[in-house]
This record gives structure tokens, C-alpha cells and sequence, in this order.
């Protein structure tokens, strides 16, 4: 093709280099590039640097103190409860997201009338912006006004005999089958759940708001993997016979695997890197007790100005994005080859 | 088609979930109705209106008294900048890697991919001494120079996904035809691809609405705000909550995202998992 350029006089050589592809490719991508190794590469060489020494917000100067941040911050007590936190938050909000939207995609990728509103209702969530959707979730956890707890210690269903849900959770969870780590204490009316104020039930309120915001993005990707599973397998398990759950476990799953596999490593990601929910929803409170890897860095690194410190916090992330990164490349090439 | 069995079962599973993924926007729609005296008086009935409710003086209490409606012009020139910035880099990038398949394009297709993996909690605390050297702080222009950071990689993504679905030959028509390289791109291929470009121009524009750490980390004068920084920040104060003003602060940029998100959704699966996963 770019031979017919290349026979073009020499005053329009200028004008070949559009034409040649060797070099119009990387033309084209070289502002992207550039502007990529300034915007994330640069600043992350930097939080590495910063990590090593002991700067603090008044200058990005200090002096190099070595792996002393690193583990400075692992000895202190809150770091380790802000890593096992990060750790049980995405774990658990991801197990939820995959469930949930497992049985939801299945729903929602065949017809039925009134699908689209159906869809419009489970988008809300991933399209409203975060930090104001968990101001919502901040409201409904009210430690007064509450409507999650005026919903459990009032009369919801009108007339006799009195329904109290409260109660019925009281006596769910008075059963001996519980595990100890899962017993809770009687919920009274006039003392209400304190959502946002007891350790435990912050954690819990934590993952729900995020499993709540994760779980239409995750819904809409394994649509997508669904909808891209050709007609003939379909017909060819029909032949066979698979129906129901022998479908999803032979015909269904082993195909979804990637797919599934691609949101779960996205969710991780979204999860253990997000601030915005626990930031907003209990500011790591109470008692420090629910603070994340990343909330636990702004406040060291931005509230407490230690700079150093605080970057060699969140960069304790980075071996699991590492992790996630690799998986993700080898699932790409996987993918190609099929 | 679908059998009266399997509609049923959709419905049943559909349900449920639909109802909690929804119920906070019903009780932000209630909440933003009610007046005070019905808002905070545990006594009364949440889910209907009492006193004297339901009533707009939230909302007017919004715009009159709070400087919500300067957060909501910051936030469209910060968004409107950065999808400029992001279709300029974005759209050549994507274009020359789709074409680049197999080889090294692939490599650098990936790769960048990757940095959109590279999270703001991860980069905010050296970029906010960058954006204090640069004297940006307290100024939109931090955000519109870092926001492309993460709209860039992504929009390089789902365009690199839109391109390969456009077929190549349909450039070397043009090209027999005596167009140059650079023409038959915007004369035959960008507009064929004006869809794939308003998917990523609507998520691109939703991820800077989105943003929340870099936004709280540069800016802290309260007109410089956005929409997601200056409504937590600025209108929960103390104990004292505008819980009405709030959820209608809430509401107002939900609504019509989620309804271009839905008219956008068909374009954004295709881009996204037609990249390199498919």
C-alpha cells in the first residue's frame, strides 16, 4: 500500500512519512504513550521514591531513610488491621458481586416484558457517582432516622396479626446452627443497630454499599459473555440433553470461566484500591477499626503530612495489582487463541 | 420465544434484585420531597408523605443557598476539557492499535490497558506535591491534567475494540482512490465510527463525574469543587446534616446518567470485551 507513496517526489517527503505505516503506527500512538509514562509512570516512580525517604507535604525532598517506612508501617497496629480489612472487604464483596451477578445475567440475557426496565433499574447503581450514591447509603444507615432499622422494629405489614421483622431475625438467629463468629445479639426496637457505629456492622454496611455499586458492572459484563456464546452450543446441549443445572456446571460454566474470570480480576482491583465508600461511609471509624489500606494512606500521607510514610502504605498494594496484572495478560493471550 | 416458565423464573430473580438495587434511589426521591418537620420525627411513617410534604424547598435550598450549582459547572468544564484532551490522544492511539494486531501493537495495546489498572489511591499522594510545584492547587486545570490518566488507557481500550469491527479494506478503497492515509481516516473511518466515539465520550465524561480522591486531594476552596467532592464535603458539616438537600444533591446528576448508560450499554459491552478478550 505504501508504495504508491513512495513514488511521490521528493518535496513531498515530509508527507510520506504519513503514509509509510512503519511510521504513521507509532506516530499515532506516541502522544498516548508519552502522555501515559508522564501521568502514571512518572507519579509511580515517584511514590516509590517518596516511600524511601522521610518527606513530608511541605517539600518533595527528604532524606532517604531506606525500607524504614515500610516497616514502620507494618508495626503499627492500624496498618494491620487497615490490611486485613482491605483483604476481608474485597474478598467478601467480591464473592457476593460473583453470585449475584451470575444468577442476575442469566435473568436479564433472556426476554421478557418489561426487560429494559428491569436493566434500567440494575445500571442505577454503577451510573450514579460513588461518592454521592454512599452518601445515600450514609442517610439509610442514619444512626436516628434510619429506614433500614424503621423497617425492622416497625409493624410492616399492617392489620394482625403484627408483623415485626425484628423479630424474625431475632429468631433466625437464635438457632444453636450458627457459627460463633456469626451470632449476633438480639436486635431490640428501642435500641436499635448502630450500622455505621459498632466495628462489625460498619464493616458489614462497608461491603454492602460497595457490593451494591459493584455488582451492575459486573452483571453487565457477564451479559456480555452470555451474549457472545454461540446459538450452537446452546442447540448442541439441547441434543444432548443438558438441561438446568447440568447445563450451567458442563456447558455453561467452563465457557463463562474467562469471562467470569476477567470481572472477578476488575472487581479486585475496584475493591482493594477503592477509598471513596469507606472514606465517606465511617472515615475508618469507629475507632479506627474499619480504616482500608487506602484510607489509612490519605490519612497518614494527606491529614498527617507524612508523605513518605503514606506512600509506602498504598504501595503495599501494588504486589496484588501485580498479581492481578499478570493474570490478566495471560488471560488476554488465552483468550487470542482461541 | 422464551417459554411462560422461563419469564417467570427471570421475573422471580430479576425481582428481588431490582428492588435493592433501586431502593436507594426511591429513598433519595422521598427523602428530597419531604420537609423537615416530616424528615426528623421518628414518629411518622417514612414511606409516606406527612406534615408538609412533600415539598420543592429542598431542591430550592440547593441552589439558592449552597454553591451546588457552581460544583455542577465545574464539574461540566472539567468534563468537557478532559474528553476534549482524551478524544485527541485516544481516538489516533486506538485507531493505529487496532490496525497493529498481532506484534508489537498488541504488547503496547495491553500494556496500556494495564496503567488503567494502576488506581488514583495508588498515585494521589505524589500528584498532589506535582500539582503543588505546578501551583495548579485549588484550580480545575489539576483536574483536567491528571483526569486523562485513567480516561486515556480506558478510551484507548473500547476504541481499539470499535476500530477492529470497522474492516481495513474499506480504507484501502479510499486509499486506491487517491485519498491519503490521513483523510481516509476522518473521511471513511471516523465517521463510521461516530457510535464507538459517543460511548467513550459518555464514559469517559462519567468517569470525571465519578472521581473522588484526586478531586478532594487538589482542590479544597469551596467553589473550585466538583459535583463528588463538594457534595460530601461541603454539605455535611459537623452534625449538622441537609439530609433533604442532600439526597435531591444526589439525585440530580443520577438520573440522566444512568438514562445515557442504558442507551450506551449495547456499545459499551461491545467495545469493552471486544478488545481482546472475545
Amino acid at each position: 500500500m505504501a508504495t504508491v507513496a513512495r513514488a511521490g517526489p521528493s518535496a513531498r517527503r515530509w508527507q510520506d512519512v504519513f503514509e509509510e505505516r512503519r511510521f504513521l503506527g507509532p506516530l499515532l500512538i506516541a502522544p498516548a504513550v508519552l502522555f501515559i509514562l508522564l501521568l502514571v509512570g512518572a507519579p509511580l516512580a515517584l511514590a516509590i521514591y517518596l516511600s524511601l525517604t522521610d518527606a513530608t507535604a511541605g517539600g518533595l525532598s527528604g532524606d532517604w531513610v531506606g525500607l524504614k517506612n515500610y516497616t514502620e508501617a507494618w508495626d503499627d497496629p492500624n496498618f494491620r488491621r487497615a490490611l486485613r480489612n482491605t483483604v476481608i472487604f474485597t474478598l467478601v464483596s467480591q464473592a457476593i458481586v460473583l453470585v449475584g451477578a451470575g444468577f442476575l445475567a442469566h435473568a436479564l440475557v433472556r426476554d421478557f416484558r418489561g426487560k429494559w426496565f428491569f436493566r434500567f433499574l440494575v445500571i442505577l447503581p454503577w451510573a450514579t457517582p460513588v461518592a454521592l450514591s454512599t452518601v445515600a447509603f450514609l442517610w439509610i444507615f442514619h444512626p436516628l432516622y434510619s429506614v433500614a432499622n424503621w423497617t425492622l422494629t416497625h409493624d410492616v405489614v399492617p392489620g394482625s396479626p403484627a408483623f415485626y421483622p425484628y423479630k424474625a431475625i431475632n429468631w433466625a438467629f437464635a438457632r444453636d446452627f450458627w457459627p460463633s463468629w456469626i451470632q449476633i445479639s438480639p436486635i431490640e426496637p428501642i435500641d436499635p443497630p448502630q450500622w455505621l457505629g459498632e466495628p462489625n456492622l460498619a464493616m458489614a454496611a462497608i461491603i454492602f454499599a460497595h457490593a451494591w455499586r459493584i455488582l451492575p458492572f459486573a452483571t453487565v459484563i457477564f451479559i456480555a459473555g452470555l451474549a457472545s456464546m454461540p446459538p450452537e452450543v446452546e442447540d448442541a446441549a439441547k441434543i444432548d440433553g443438558a438441561t438446568g443445572l447440568k447445563k450451567f456446571w458442563y456447558v455453561t460454566l467452563p465457557l463463562q470461566l474467562p469471562i467470569a474470570l476477567v470481572a472477578l480480576l476488575f472487581g479486585i482491583v475496584f475493591t482493594a484500591t477503592d477509598m471513596t465508600v469507606v472514606y465517606i461511609l465511617t472515615h475508618g471509624g469507629p475507632f479506627n477499626s474499619t480504616h482500608m489500606l487506602t484510607t489509612w494512606a490519605f490519612d497518614t500521607g494527606i491529614n498527617s503530612a507524612a508523605l513518605g510514610q503514606g506512600a509506602a502504605i498504598s504501595l503495599y498494594l501494588l504486589p496484588a495489582l501485580a498479581i492481578v496484572a499478570i493474570l490478566m495478560l495471560r488471560f488476554a493471550r488465552k483468550a487470542e487463541v482461541t | 420465544m422464551t417459554s411462560r416458565r422461563e419469564s417467570l423464573m427471570s421475573y422471580l430473580i430479576v425481582g428481588p434484585f431490582a428492588i435493592v438495587l433501586a431502593f436507594p434511589f426511591y429513598w433519595m426521591l422521598m427523602t428530597a420531597l419531604r420537609a423537615d418537620n416530616d424528615l426528623y420525627d421518628i414518629e411518622q411513617v417514612p414511606f409516606k408523605f406527612n406534615a408538609d410534604s412533600p415539598t420543592g424547598a429542598n431542591f430550592r435550598f440547593l441552589f439558592e443557598q449552597t454553591d451546588y450549582d457552581k460544583w455542577l459547572v465545574n464539574t461540566a468544564i472539567v468534563g468537557a476539557a478532559v474528553v476534549l484532551i482524551t478524544l485527541v490522544v485516544a481516538l489516533p492511539a486506538g485507531y493505529a492499535l487496532a490496525r497493529l494486531s498481532g506484534g508489537w501493537g498488541q504488547s503496547v495495546g495491553v500494556g496500556i490497558f494495564l496503567t488503567y489498572l494502576v488506581p488514583p489511591t495508588l498515585l494521589f499522594l505524589p500528584l498532589s506535591r506535582v500539582i503543588a510545584e505546578l501551583n495548579l492547587h485549588d484550580r480545575l486545570w489539576s483536574l483536567i491534567l491528571v483526569y486523562p490518566s485513567f480516561t486515556v488507557p480506558f478510551s484507548i481500550w473500547l476504541l481499539m475494540g470499535f476500530f477492529k469491527t470497522i474492516p481495513p479494506e474499506l480504507e484501502d478503497a479510499a486509499l486506491v482512490d487517491g485519498a491519503s492515509r490521513l483523510s481516509a481516516l476522518a473521511r471513511v473511518v471516523f465517521p463510521l465510527s461516530v457510535p464507538g466515539i459517543l460511548t467513550v465520550v459518555i464514559f469517559s465524561f462519567s468517569l470525571v463525574v465519578n472521581e473522588f480522591v484526586y478531586a478532594i486531594t487538589f482542590i479544597s476552596s469551596t467553589e473550585a469543587k466538583t459535583v463528588s467532592a463538594g457534595v460530601p464535603t461541603e454539605l455535611i458539616r459537623g452534625d449538622v446534616f441537609y439530609w433533604g438537600a442532600l439526597m435531591a444533591a444526589t439525585l440530580i446528576p443520577a438520573i440522566p446518567l444512568a438514562l445515557l448508560y442504558n442507551v450506551f450499554l449495547n456499545r459499551f459491552i461491545a467495545g469493552f470485551t471486544g478488545g481482546a478478550f472475545r
